[in-house]
């Protein structure tokens, strides 16, 4: 094997053994962002002509939401190559990161509704882009029964992986609702590639530092979770080996 | 020092309440099991080694 290919990391112990002296790095991007971003956000940041103070809760909202969606697609990458090259780093990989998904899916539709009550008058309508994140969030809740509830662990990853692709329709259409959907409360995307459709420059900065924050959030909890279902995974197959001794 | 949030100071802080102590448990959440498993098996694969001596 090359030693610059990806695949060397499927390898449990030159996992950990990367994983471990990354971690420390990505933990403290992670507290970097996310103070430097929250702060300049709840801090520095103007009040709206229209939604006044409660923009500040885009500064949540945006980026949990963008996670919310991101971390099954990168379940979706994981639950594919378990399918095809039968790691099982890619498997617990993916388990690992659904219970972070669901909790960013939770701030997302929790913010969303506490923005919504008086900003639209209501806190929830059945709106394409509401609704297809609310089924989101119950795959979420599905895929990680489904994997507490199978006790032999190569079952339980196949199950699960297929549960992820067809729960990936739903994360893409949470994604692009508000493109092809214009009926609803729901408002276009925040972010654009052309700067024009973009928030505010006084929202812009502190919003993709609080993204940035997310993400790095997410990226550390998965490598710690997933350090952690490889120990699960060798403290089971020791515990195996006793009992048949 | 504290923005002036006007009439919408509840929701907002409801918000970031909310949120950040949902982040803090899921943070705390993985560190405790983190620590757990690392015990649990460190235990197990002394024991090995003794059964194996």
């Amino acid at each position: 094997m090359h030693p610059m290919s990806i695949w060397r990391y499927a390898n449990p112990v030159e996992f950990l053994r990367v994983s471990g002296a990354a971690l420390p790095w990505f933990w403290a991007g992670t507290a970097l962002c996310l103070a430097t971003g929250l702060a300049w956000g709840f801090f520095g940041t103007p009040d709206d002509y229209r939604q006044g103070s409660t923009v500040k809760i885009l500064f949540l909202h945006v980026p949990a939401a963008l996670m919310a969606i991101n971390a099954w697609l990168m379940m979706l990458a994981a639950s594919l190559i378990w399918i095809i090259r039968r790691h099982h780093v890619s498997a617990l990989a993916a388990r690992a990161a659904a219970p972070v998904g669901a909790v960013m899916t939770v701030i997302a539709l929790f913010t969303g509704a506490v923005w919504g009550q008086p900003m639209w008058g209501t806190w929830w309508v059945w709106d394409p882009r509401l609704t297809s994140f609310f089924i989101l969030f119950v795959f979420y809740l599905g895929y990680i029964a489904l994997w507490n509830a199978i006790d032999e662990p190569d079952r339980a990853a196949d199950l699960t992986a297929v549960l992820c692709l067809v729960g990936s329709v739903f994360a893409l259409l949470s994604r692009y609702a508000v493109f092809f959907w214009s009926q609803g409360l729901h408002q276009g995307p925040s972010l654009s590639l052309d700067r024009q459709e973009n928030v505010d420059n006084a929202f812009y900065w502190p919003l993709l530092i609080c993204i940035a924050g997310f993400i790095l959030l997410f990226l550390s909890l998965v490598l710690l979770r997933t350090r952690t279902e490889i120990r699960a995974r060798r403290l089971r197959a020791l515990q195996n080996l006793q009992a048949r001794a | 020092m504290m923005p002036d949030l006007g009439k919408y100071a509840a929701t907002v802080l409801l918000a970031y309440g909310v949120s950040l102590g949902l982040i803090a448990a899921l943070i705390a959440a993985s560190l405790l099991r983190s620590a757990r498993l690392r015990r649990a098996l460190a235990r197990a694969e002394a024991e090995v080694r003794k059964s194996k001596a």
